[in-house]
């Protein structure tokens, strides 16, 4: 440790004011902050401790939860790989290492290219580098299908660190969450990838002839118009490759093709409970978007009027992203509602939205991604109304 | 009848070195100072001794420009020996070099039932020139009342629930007499009640339990239930034009004193306390006594930070700096000028934290006394985490949003989300707590000068 240290102090002047390479202290800095706690001390006056936990730890915390379905989605990718093009008795190790080379080089290009972004902006704008990236870098890759070209996930990670957040004046400032910024760019300029058969990785094999791309989601959307009843073709799905793949509990459990870590609903869950349980993510949030999602569900379920309205309301909680995006991306402190009675709000609505965007607009079958994206620019407007409660309640206790 | 409040958001910081309740007597300091800076508000501090001058307990050192009618006064008897000035000449502090045996100028002295017919006028007249004034803090805004106002309240906190407080049932023992004489005066300041709002969990001393006249509230809950401020939003809330007054039980004893005994008794107890002191325990001196003498031979090593006030609120005055006006409490800390290798993920129970994140395991064991150093435990960073404030600050105030209002210098924002409510100590818990590592004391003095001044 010392001899980092000592390597550290040598060069520490030429970042200086006034050294050779001061342009690059933040640069500088981020290096050896991320190695060593730094010896700042409080100021004279105001509060002479403070308390243990930094940013970087808080960022290290979501990771630390996204792990499970990181590991899992590495697995399942390789796994869903192997039932696409017929050898479903492929062996452990040969379905990881199929999913680790196929998931790895996402989070090296999602990170590579997001922190380069953040140093280069860093050192123009002469400010430390703040840790948000840590966490956006994973989950881009985790929203991702398996087989996107890496070029995507590079345009599409530039495209949401500069436009959605650097632009806005960076980590804490960015209106839209940066992850799902991503994902929405990659759905609206290349559409033609982001359906079909992306959420299976082939490479160069060729999938078996019973083989089909299609989603819950898309499955639920076509019973609107053909008026199947979902849960019978959910699960009669996957016949001659991968018979019960959209049963309930494969849903619930996430053995299915999808984006690299949004399958399944259990690790999510775990990773809420780390959340929760670390106190790092709003537990009102993660509740109230699941419960706002079953309650449209059932809300539909009532009205009836076609297939998928009728489909039973738990299947809305574990098909698609809803339990990824109600963990992981609703509960991103800089969009979500600041206030604590806000919250309640705003992840109902997502949970709400999501279901509805799901049953009424096919031509967008993922509704969780929209729901956020749209109840972040809404967060503002509902703290506005949380807040003027607070305000009121001041002034009328003036007056009376 | 007093009311009993039931706080359930904060969070005690529990340290290492908390005052064993013992009272030393030790030879006195030889230098006491008076510190203008540990008054807010003032607009021009002016000397009215000059070094070489003799003074006696209870003779005017400095006056503010705008209230000359506030006398700050000597806490001890002797010879001024420098009037120190920073930028700008601004007056800093007035040292006196102590006499032996303290004397004290004589003020007109009253017996019981005097004082229960004086006038207001004649009341104002002997506070405003014994130095007795100043303890009298106005909200909004912190800053020494003005004589000219009828404030709606005056609230005494009777404990102090910061880290490594003080007990004030031996800070304040056997004093009842005198704190009666203080309430009963007070009583005549105010168009409304006196509160003295006690802790309903430890044992209340009799000098706050047995007076008359007040309204006694009792309390429950974590830090920052003693502090004055959140305790006013719970009894009788501040709207914006309304004036209060706080006074601390010190303040209400030498007020007591005064008029009893025709003095300015500046003597006090005071608190040595932390991690990094042999013996941590009480000291009987002087209002500004120097530290020197308590610290002596008295810590376990010499790397340390010597804070007039507690961990969260006080200031950092060095190992020969003097206590401040205010304090009862002198705390050392290890300082906390060292690197941690991978010092932001770490696990460790030892570090002490209210929240609980990957690694931080304190919330685990929330009666064990830590030793907290002075590091700031990372880097600076823009507001990220949100809902923490809130947990800290049993007020129906939004921190989050008022303090953003002051970032932005709005004030119509920051009245309507209650800016008057509040000062530095109230909110103090929000800068421990903060992952981006706000200067939130100074930020909210900041928009209480801002409001003030507008």
């Amino acid at each position: 440790m010392n001899f980092l240290r000592n390597q550290l102090d040598k060069v520490k002047h030429s970042f200086e004011k006034g050294g050779k390479l001061e342009k690059y202290f933040y640069a500088y800095e981020a290096l050896e902050t991320f190695l060593f706690a730094p010896n700042t001390t409080n100021g004279e006056k105001g509060s002479q401790i403070r308390d243990a936990i930094d940013l970087k730890r808080l960022m290290m915390t979501v990771i630390v939860a996204m792990i499970p379905c990181l590991l899992f989605g590495i697995w399942n990718v390789g796994h869903q790989h192997f039932l696409a093009i017929g050898q479903p008795d492929a062996a452990l190790g040969d379905k990881i290492l199929i999913g680790s080379l196929q998931v790895i080089p996402i989070i090296v290009v999602s990170y590579g290219v997001g922190l380069g972004i953040e140093f280069v902006f860093a050192i123009l704008r002469k400010h430390p580098i703040n840790e948000g990236f840590l966490v956006t870098g994973m989950l881009i890759p985790l929203v991702m299908p398996p087989g996107i070209p890496l070029w995507q996930v590079g345009v599409a990670t530039a495209f949401a660190v500069i436009i959605g957040k650097e632009a806005f004046g960076g980590t804490g400032m960015n209106v839209v969450n940066i992850a799902l910024t991503a994902r929405a760019f990659l759905y609206f300029a290349y559409p033609t990838d982001m359906s079909g058969s992306v959420w299976t990785y082939l490479g160069d094999a060729k999938a078996v002839a019973a083989y089909s791309g299609a989603t819950p989601l898309s499955l639920g959307a076509d019973a609107a118009t053909s008026g199947a009843n979902v849960v019978a073709s959910l699960n009669s799905f996957g016949a001659g490759w991968n018979e019960g793949v959209f049963t309930l509990s494969n849903l619930f459990i996430g053995l299915r093709p999808g984006s690299i870590g949004e399958t399944s609903t259990l690790m999510c869950l775990i990773g809420a409970f780390i959340l929760i349980a670390t106190g790092v993510g709003s537990w009102k949030i993660i509740v109230s978007v699941f419960g706002g999602a079953y309650a449209m569900g059932l809300l539909l379920n009532l009205l009836g009027g076609n297939a998928y309205m009728e489909m039973p309301a738990h299947y809305h909680l574990v098909i698609g992203g809803l339990a990824f995006g109600a963990v992981f991306m609703a509960t991103d402190p800089v969009t979500a509602s600041h206030t604590e009675t806000g919250k309640w709000f705003y992840g109902l609505l997502i949970g709400m939205l999501t279901v509805l965007i799901r049953v009424f607009n096919p031509a967008y079958p993922e509704g969780i991604m929209l729901a956020i994206l749209l109840m972040n620019i809404f967060a503002p407007l509902i703290d506005y109304f949380v807040v003027g409660a607070n305000k009121k309640r001041r002034l009328q206790r003036a007056t009376v | 009848m007093g009311q009993f409040i039931r706080l359930k958001k904060g969070f005690t910081i529990n340290l290492l070195g908390k005052a064993s309740p013992k009272v030393v007597e030790t030879e006195q300091p030889e230098t006491f100072v008076l510190k203008p800076t540990d008054f807010q508000g003032l607009y021009i501090p002016k000397p009215v001794v000059n070094v070489g001058d003799t003074v006696k307990a209870g003779s005017p050192l400095f006056h503010d420009k705008r209230h000359e009618s506030v006398l700050y006064t000597s806490p001890v008897s002797g010879e001024v020996v420098e009037v120190k000035r920073g930028e700008k000449r601004k007056l800093l502090e007035i040292k006196i070099l102590a006499d032996k045996t303290i004397e004290h100028l004589p003020f007109k002295k009253y017996s019981v039932s005097e004082i229960a017919n004086l006038s207001v006028v004649a009341i104002k007249e002997q506070m405003l020139k014994s130095g007795v004034w100043p303890s009298l803090v106005q909200r909004p805004y912190g800053i020494v009342a003005d004589p000219a106002v009828t404030p709606k309240a005056i609230h005494i906190s009777a404990f102090d629930s910061h880290p490594l407080a003080p007990d004030y049932n031996i800070l304040f023992k056997g004093q009842d007499q005198f704190f009666q004489i203080g309430v009963d005066i007070l009583k005549k300041l105010t168009s409304g009640a006196v509160h003295v709002n006690t802790h309903a969990a430890s044992e209340i001393s009799t000098v706050f339990s047995q007076v008359k006249g007040a309204e006694v509230n009792k309390f429950t809950g974590q830090h920052p239930v003693g502090c004055v401020g959140v305790q006013i939003h719970h009894i009788d809330p501040i709207n914006k034009g309304d004036i209060v007054w706080t006074i601390n039980p010190l303040g209400v004893i030498q007020l007591g004193k005064l008029f009893a005994n025709g003095v300015y008794d500046a003597s006090r107890l005071v608190a040595l306390t932390g991690s990094e002191v042999k013996n941590p325990q009480y000291y009987k001196t002087y209002t500004g006594a120097s530290v020197k003498n308590f610290i002596e031979n008295n810590l376990n090593n010499d790397h340390v930070r010597v804070i007039s006030g507690n961990p969260l609120t006080g200031s950092a005055i060095g190992k020969d700096g003097y206590v401040g006006f205010f304090d009862h409490q002198i705390s050392v800390l290890p300082e906390g000028d060292y690197y941690e290798f991978i010092g932001w993920i770490t696990p460790g129970a030892r570090k002490l934290s209210f929240q609980r994140a990957l690694g931080l395991f304190s919330f685990l064991s929330p009666n064990k006394e830590r030793v907290v150093d002075t590091n700031t435990h990372g880097e600076p960073r823009a507001f990220v985490q949100t809902g923490i404030f809130e947990q800290v600050t049993p007020m129906d105030v939004l921190p989050t949003q008022l303090l953003k209002s002051i970032l932005a210098e709005d004030i119509d924002e920051m009245e309507a989300l209650g800016i008057y409510e509040v000062i530095e100590e109230d909110l103090a818990l929000c800068e421990f707590v903060d992952v981006s590592k706000h200067k939130v004391q100074e930020i909210v003095r900041d928009g209480l000068e801002l409001v003030r001044n507008s």
